[in-house]
């Protein structure tokens, strides 16, 4: 049988979301789950981690070095444990991504990165070239499996349960060579368009730069991250940097509202991997209906006052 | 004096195509001691050309003994020709004119070719450089052309110098040999300078697009060469589409519109499309898939059109002079044997001088004797074209006359008096949907933070009269999308995207006031075909 | 001290990769092929170090056949001052990749290794942490800044959450991400001058590198397509279905 350890992603407070979609992966794969939370003050951490479905039980690691999430101490603690397990799990997030490679070369094993799916313990698939190809990957035989997990991929696996909590001592202490200095969050002010989970984007239709700030009004009230076509960018409705698109930024939130936006294949290649599409057109012949997974044939320009009220 | 750095060659070379690299390679055969380089604007050879293609060996038989035995990658002998008539749901099967027989011949990516050739060139140890642009003649003290400047890299919309500016450097050459393919901008430049086309006819031009596509098992029949005229084109519009086989189930499908069309709300982009989705074609292609796509102007004026190819310090060569032969719809053995003579003569006399004689007493320029009322024939429409062009054939074109080649710029008809033909043109369902959805597959790639390469010379006229006269023709013409007239009807103003041109040069050719002027934009910039 | 750059020949970014009809992999014929745009990145940071005068030589390393010598090159055109070619004819993952730079970096004791946070055909970032365990050194992954002071760095990562700043005491090894610069363009004089400089090719078999316990990669297949979804009538009927699948 599979054992599976799943290296928490948190905050010091609270528990990542990311962890409980690593839950579902290692569901997917099948065993038993473990959880092991590191860092400094984690109780509540653990506890939340401990609640989520089938968890066997959480190894909580509290040391002052570890606050930081570091990848040379996390990877050193991960490693310690590992002997046990046939599966470490990460999520593909910043955290994910730099620490379990670490963990991997340490533990001697290449490692599956971005898990998409799975398919018991020793079948999965992964994208490549940017998510262009997707591949199947089966680990070399015999070999324990370290993977990060494409959260984007999974839902979050519920949080019902509760599981035993073991406190364990720290294996190692800190390597002196690498030291946390800080975190700037890029907090306040509206959420950044590559990684916020709920985009609304305005098109060439909008017909003025005043006009966008109707697209801004709502994405406020949404906690939205803001985008636009090429179109109305180059019109001058906005900045460049605000361009979603083939030659512009590439997103994948959950939810992606375009209001007016033709759909040519440009634009649509910046949104592929959203998770929901909502296009709102008057031109019901509009590309973007062939890809939106919910559509409204209407002017925008009723629309979006529209939803205003009914959100408020 | 300049403050850019100089390199010095022997013989400097503009554009990377079958001209280019047959007179590099055919230059280090004769004097292997030249230092030769190329300069090619493309991020990589082959990147900025295609072409139908099908080829005649005999000029890579001359070249590259061997080459049979180590081909380029995409290579498949002909094995059958059909020509067929259309309308708009029927087909007629014509019979096979004597210059249109392709026995012995093979179809080629010619993107893939000049790969192929530029290794050949770069074993020979010619300097070959994607990724720069010649943007401008270098002239010596005493006027001739000495060589060519590079365009500075890392300019920014308005001009200003970014992070990554690189300044230019001069490539210093006592022979620079222009072979940037047809509308070269260089070209263009040094012909007028020089009024290298005082004694001849101007220049015709056709576009060109094409679509390779993988199609479903068993479609493709490789090595079958298929040509169409007559639907969706109306008898006053000279054209018609190529359909070559190749294998592992691809077929290279294209459409040619002369330049001469006289209707300025025609779109070529939809002629092509319309004739995608003849029953016949529509058949081969349903179920497949676009593997790239693009579009390039085609010099159509022959030997009437020829200008003068010696100029103090450099020789143009191939379609930037209009090698290619018509009625054979090829240029490309053309263009490999001009640059080949180029080649050898300065390779015997190591100067520009005596070159255009030797090259109107050549093979090339026989060939395009022969043929050279065959296209104007056209002028009076499909049929007496036809005609004329049949009589052309049997007769080897040794007719005493010579009929004289029209400019496309002052073709169309204005819209005032004039109507549109009805074109029987249907709704159609293969892709792309549109330009924009086209320009896709050609995988063009401009920094947009670059100045605009299409200069407008006069941008009032757009709104003050070609809105009128002509209702914007250039909105229509380009196959990229790269004009838009936008804003509502008081306002309307032109809107370059600049970032979609696939450099086919078609805006600088049919634009009636002549106002477009098309320079290079940052090197390495514009389309990046693959197999084409 | 001495910088090592690893570069990776890769698809360029700008092709539109297209899945082979068996399965195979994805279509390479005919393709351009380039610096990964991350290692370009990377090379650019440390040529700009030694411009500064922190480093006196910049080593360009690419594990691969011998077409990788075209992307070497192209590094030493840019400045670096040699080249070093892995020489393998077998396609590695990171661990192997990491295992043969950690020989090179035991023969050329560099102060810095910068590397690109993921090639863009595999994505698989790895290679930089697993190197830096391997040398059981620091890591400092996905940087977009970085400030040497004398035998240490200051370095600014991209993560999630904003931007998180580290200090790592050298050697380490680093990963860059997109913003860290932008790469210089190869002056054609420079494109000459990089054949004349030293490329020197050493085989996984004379480093002792065994490629072993590699992971199986087959089936490729083309994204999944995306469905046709449903029309709503207005705006009540958006919002609604909006919150039936969780998304308000």
């Amino acid at each position: 049988m599979s054992r599976i350890l799943i290296i928490a992603e948190h905050d010091g407070s609270s528990l990542n979301l990311s962890t409980a979609k690593c839950v579902t992966c290692a569901q997917a794969i099948g065993g038993e789950i473990d959880i092991a939370v590191l860092g400094h003050g984690i109780d509540s951490v653990a506890a939340a981690a401990a609640a989520l479905d089938s968890v066997s039980k959480v190894i909580a690691i509290d040391a002052q070095h570890l606050a930081a999430p570091l990848a040379v101490n996390w990877a050193s603690e991960a490693v310690a444990l590992s002997a046990e397990y046939t599966h470490l799990l990460g999520p593909s997030t910043t955290f994910g991504r730099d620490l379990m490679p670490r963990i991997a070369a340490l533990c001697g094993v290449n490692q599956i990165s971005d898990i998409m799916e799975a398919n018991g313990a020793n079948s999965f698939k992964r994208p490549v070239y940017a998510g262009n190809a997707i591949v199947q990957a089966e680990p070399a035989s015999g070999a324990r499996v370290v993977g990060t997990v494409r959260v984007a991929s999974w839902k979050a696996a519920g949080d019902g349960a509760s599981a035993a909590v073991e406190n364990v001592a720290a294996s190692s202490s800190a390597a002196s060579h690498t030291r946390y200095v800080g975190l700037t969050s890029e907090g306040g002010g509206r959420p950044d368009l590559q990684s916020a989970p709920k985009v609304i984007s305005g098109g060439r239709a909008l017909a003025s730069e005043e006009n966008f700030q109707m697209i801004y009004k709502l994405a406020d009230k949404l906690g939205a991250g803001v985008g636009a076509s090429r179109a109305a960018v180059d019109a001058g409705y906005c900045p460049n940097d605000m361009q979603v698109g083939q030659t512009g930024k590439i997103i994948s939130p959950d939810l992606y509202i375009a209001f007016g936006i033709s759909g040519a294949i440009q634009h649509v290649t910046g949104i592929k991997d959203a998770g929901t599409i909502v296009a709102v057109n008057k031109d019901s012949e509009a590309p973007i209906f062939e890809i939106a997974d919910i559509g409204l044939v209407g002017d925008l320009f009723n629309v979006i006052p529209e939803l205003e009220s009914l959100l408020a | 004096m300049t403050d850019r750095e100089i390199m010095k060659y022997d013989v400097v070379i503009v554009g990377a195509g079958p001209a280019g690299l047959s007179c590099a390679i055919r230059l280090k055969q004769q004097k292997p001691e030249l230092m030769v380089a190329v300069i090619e604007k493309s991020s990589e050879i082959g990147a900025h050309i295609l072409s139908g293609a099908v080829i005649e060996p005999q000029p890579l038989d001359d070249l590259l003994p061997g080459w049979r035995e180590d081909p380029p990658s995409i290579c498949i002998p002909v094995e059958k020709d059909e020509i067929w008539l259309l309308s708009q749901t029927g087909r007629w099967r014509l019979p096979t004119p004597p210059q249109q027989k392709n026995h012995g011949n093979f179809i080629v990516s010619l993107g893939a070719m000049c790969v192929w050739l530029a290794s050949k060139a770069e074993a020979l140890e010619v300097d070959i450089f994607p990724g720069y642009a010649a943007a401008e003649i270098h002239y010596t003290a005493e006027g001739a052309v000495g060589g060519v400047i590079i365009g500075d890299m890392g300019i920014g919309r308005e001009g200003e110098h970014k992070d990554t500016y690189m300044q230019g450097i001069e490539i210093h050459a006592p022979i620079t040999i222009l072979s940037e393919g047809v509308r070269g901008h260089l070209s263009k430049q040094l012909i007028k300078k020089y009024a290298l086309d005082k004694d001849s006819d101007p220049q015709t031009y056709g576009i060109g697009m094409k679509e390779l596509w993988r199609v479903q098992p068993g479609k493709s029949k490789p090595g079958l060469v298929q040509h169409t005229a007559g639907w969706p084109l109306d008898s006053k519009t000279y054209g018609g589409s190529f359909i070559y086989h190749l294998d592992k189930d691809r077929i290279a499908i294209g459409f040619v519109c002369g330049l001469d069309y006289e209707d300025p709300e025609f779109v070529p982009f939809e002629a092509f499309q319309q004739m995608k989705n003849h029953p016949m074609v529509h058949e081969m292609l349903e179920g497949g898939e676009i593997l790239s796509s693009g579009a390039r102007a085609i010099a159509e004026g022959g030997y009437q059109s020829l200008p003068k190819t010696e100029l103090p310090g450099a020789l143009i060569i191939g379609d930037s002079a209009g090698t290619l032969n018509v009625p054979k719809i090829k240029g490309t053995h053309q263009a490999m044997r001009c640059g080949m003579l180029a080649a050898e003569h300065i390779a015997e006399t190591s100067s520009a001088v005596g070159f255009d004689a030797r090259l109107r007493d050549s093979a090339v320029v026989r060939e395009l004797y022969k043929v050279r009322n065959i296209r104007p024939a056209f002028y009076k429409g499909f049929w007496r074209g036809f005609i004329r062009a049949a009589i052309e054939t049997v007769t080897a074109g040794k007719l005493p006359t010579t009929l004289s080649i029209h400019p496309d710029d002052s073709s169309l008809k204005k819209l005032d008096g004039y109507s549109s033909p009805h074109r029987n043109w249907v709704d159609r369902d293969l892709p792309p949907r549109d330009r924009l959805a086209s320009v896709y597959f050609a995988t063009t790639a401009h920094d947009e933070d670059q100045p605009v390469h299409l200069q407008i010379l006069e941008p009032d006229i757009c709104t003050s009269r070609c809105v009128k006269e002509y209702n914007n023709p250039c909105t229509r013409f380009c196959p990229a999308h790269v004009y838009e007239m936008v804003g509502d009807d008081a306002a309307k103003q032109l809107q370059i995207n600049s970032a979609n041109c696939v450099h086919c040069k078609t805006c600088d050719i049919k634009d009636p006031y002549q106002i477009i002027n098309w320079v290079t934009p940052e090197g390495g910039s514009g389309p990046n075909y693959q197999n084409m | 001290m001495k910088i090592l750059i690893g570069i990776k020949r890769v698809v360029d970014y700008n092709v539109r990769v297209r899945v082979l009809p068996d399965g195979s992999g994805v279509d390479t014929d005919g393709v351009k092929m380039s610096v990964n745009p991350f290692d370009e990145i990377a090379l650019e940071e440390a040529l700009r170090i030694k411009e500064a005068g922190n480093a006196e030589e910049v080593i360009v390393v690419s594990a691969g056949g011998d077409e990788c010598q075209q992307q070497l090159r192209t590094g030493l055109a840019m400045g670096a001052d040699r080249a070093i070619q892995i020489q393998t004819s077998e396609s590695l993952q990171p661990l192997s990749v990491a295992r043969a730079f950690l020989k090179i970096i035991e023969r050329e004791e560099p102060g810095l290794v910068i590397l690109g946070k993921q090639a863009i055909d595999d994505d698989n970032s790895q290679t930089a942490q697993m190197l830096a365990a391997l040398w059981d050194r620091p890591q400092a992954t996905f940087a977009s800044r970085m400030e040497l002071n004398g035998n240490s760095a200051v370095v600014t990562r991209e993560v999630d959450a904003g931007l998180e700043t580290i200090e790592i005491d050298l050697p380490a090894v680093v990963s860059v991400d997109l913003r860290m610069n932008e790469p210089r363009f190869v002056k054609l004089p420079d494109i000459m001058k990089a054949k004349r400089k030293p490329l020197e090719v050493i085989s996984l078999d004379e480093l002792g590198v065994a490629v072993e316990g590699q992971i199986n990669v087959s089936q490729f297949s083309p994204p999944p397509q995306r469905e046709k979804g449903i029309m709503v009538d207005d705006a009540a009927q958006l919002v609604q279905e909006l919150k039936n699948r969780g998304l308000l």
